[in-house]
């Protein structure tokens, strides 16, 4: 038994060279290209460069009205229902510009999924949610369809607590159990990139750790993007964070660099609390 | 003491409970300065009373130890702090370890000083006096450089170990000629050698309260490496 308990094995190599997660080999999923974006005269982004890694979390964090939203909507093209937004630059997902005028916006969305603040599930039953996206597309089969929804309510981590009761109205759901659900029917589709702006800031202690240990397990198959105001969050969940402020990106780095050892004042005086 | 890199937070009592720490850790290092002054004191004038003193006084500085752990420790729950402040709390709880250190050092030479009983003439003094100097200059200028919060004093403290270890194995040379020129002299030559070993230990831990220090102002951990290198991070820009 004693042998059992203490025969672990560790990868030296990693521990000689110290490197963590963050720093492994990566490839570029999202690019952005000096981006600038105005609501009206008012300009909301300046200049923005940035490159997020496939199947990495990366988080932003700032202040309110730091453009952080505005930045992650940019992503899947939200910022498009905004009448008075002008976007200038570029977004390269997989190296393809998605503001060129070819782009299809819907085929867009269906690769960059977004999950909001507000779980905001349909007035309908937890399958019909979930198989929304499918049957948009045009998909009936209902074996296509169960098997599509029990995979995305796995990967969501709700099949368990909720196989018996896939056809209860969602609104009867708790809150966090609500966010889970959004994200079930957003991955049901299988996009390559998941957009969270504040997924958990609603929730619970408990249901927010859920969530975090739901991200974790997404970024096997997804590039996350995250937007919080919890900076604990944003330290426990990604591997790269961006510090944003008053419109422009002040600092990106891997997460474990940018909390204990920022290269930017004002990065260190806004996660450490001070003011400037 | 550059007091703006642990005030300016939003929270005042955030403030306060790092203030506290620092003021803390400053009596500590006083308190263990004193202790190793006195202890070498009563060594070098056969002053038992003294020793006494020194070895009851070894208390407070445990008791220190620990109230400055549970302090760092309740300002992580409470806090979750990040970069510098974050650094500064785990250098806190390395730097009181090794003053605490040093103060069972210094308690280790008042048990000598009443042991060897005044045999202070049969000491290699020269070599000694060499030793003891640099030693509290090291452990001095190290606690200086943390209470100013700088790093640029580090290269030329953490330099003098080297000094030290060479006085340390010239001691033990001499002592070794002793114990051979007449074995009645090998049971005192060991308890000078007991003595001369803190000294010497005293000296590693002023440098590694250095390291902890150049971590807390530059997030470089510089432990392990050779006094070159280490030079070589300090000068890297921040």
């Amino acid at each position: 038994m004693t042998q059992q308990i203490r025969s672990h094995s560790i990868d030296m190599s990693s521990v000689l060279q110290g490197k963590d997660a963050a720093q492994q080999p990566t490839e570029t999923c999202i690019k952005v290209e000096n981006l600038n974006l105005f609501y009206g005269e008012k300009q909301a982004l300046h200049g923005i460069n940035m490159e997020m890694q496939k199947k990495k979390v990366t988080a932003y964090i700032g202040p309110s009205g730091c453009g952080k939203s505005t930045l992650l909507r940019c992503i899947n093209r939200m910022n498009d229902l905004v009448d008075s937004a002008k976007i200038e630059g570029k977004i390269l997902l997989d190296g393809d510009n998605i503001y060129d005028k070819s782009v299809n916006v819907a085929a867009l969305r269906r690769r960059v999924g977004m999950v909001f603040q507000k779980p905001n599930p349909f007035p309908k039953s937890i399958f019909e949610n979930v198989a929304y996206g499918l049957r948009i597309q045009g998909v009936n089969d209902k074996r296509v369809l169960e098997e599509t929804v029990e995979h995305a309510l796995r990967g969501a981590a709700l099949w368990d607590e909720m196989k018996d009761r896939l056809n209860d109205n969602a609104l009867g759901m708790s809150g966090g159990q609500q966010q889970r659900l959004v994200i079930a029917r957003a991955i049901a589709i299988e996009p390559e990139v998941l957009l969270l702006d504040e997924p958990a800031s609603a929730l619970d202690p408990i249901s927010t750790l859920k969530i975090e240990e739901l991200i974790n397990e997404l970024k096997e198959k997804y590039t996350i993007v995250i937007v919080t105001h919890n900076m604990q969050q944003a330290a426990r969940v990604s591997d790269y964070t961006a510090f944003m402020y008053m419109g422009e990106l002040i600092e990106i780095g891997t997460t474990s660099e940018l909390f204990t050892n920022p290269s930017k004042k004002q990065t260190e005086d806004y996660i450490t609390g001070r003011y400037g | 003491m550059d007091k703006s890199k642990i005030s300016h937070h939003i929270s005042e009592q955030f403030n306060k409970d790092l203030e506290d720490v620092r003021n803390k850790v400053l009596a500590m290092g006083g308190l263990v300065e004193q202790q190793l002054e006195q202890a070498i004191e009563a060594l070098l004038s056969c002053n038992v009373e003294l020793a006494e003193q020194v070895i009851s006084q070894d208390r407070q500085i445990d008791a220190l130890e620990t109230a400055i752990d549970l302090e760092c420790t309740q300002i992580l729950a409470l806090r979750q702090p990040a970069a510098f402040d974050l650094r500064l709390l785990l250098a806190v709880i390395k730097i009181i370890h090794e003053l605490e250190r040093i103060g069972d050092k210094a308690k280790r030479i008042a048990d000598m000083a009443i042991k060897l009983d005044c045999v202070v003439n049969n000491m290699p003094r020269h070599e000694m006096d060499h030793m003891i100097d640099l030693v509290k200059s090291m452990l001095d200028h190290a606690l200086d450089a943390f209470a100013r919060m700088t790093v640029e004093d580090v290269p030329e403290i953490t330099g003098r170990v080297e000094k030290v270890d060479r006085e340390y194995d010239n001691i033990v040379r001499l002592l070794i000629t002793h114990m051979m020129e007449d074995p009645r002299n090998i049971t005192r030559s060991l308890d000078i050698l007991t003595t001369v070993r803190a000294l010497e230990r005293i000296g590693d831990h002023s440098r590694y309260i250095c390291e902890h220090l150049v971590f807390m102002i530059k997030g470089e951990n510089v432990r392990h490496l050779t006094q070159e290198e280490l030079v070589e991070k300090i000068k890297k820009p921040l």
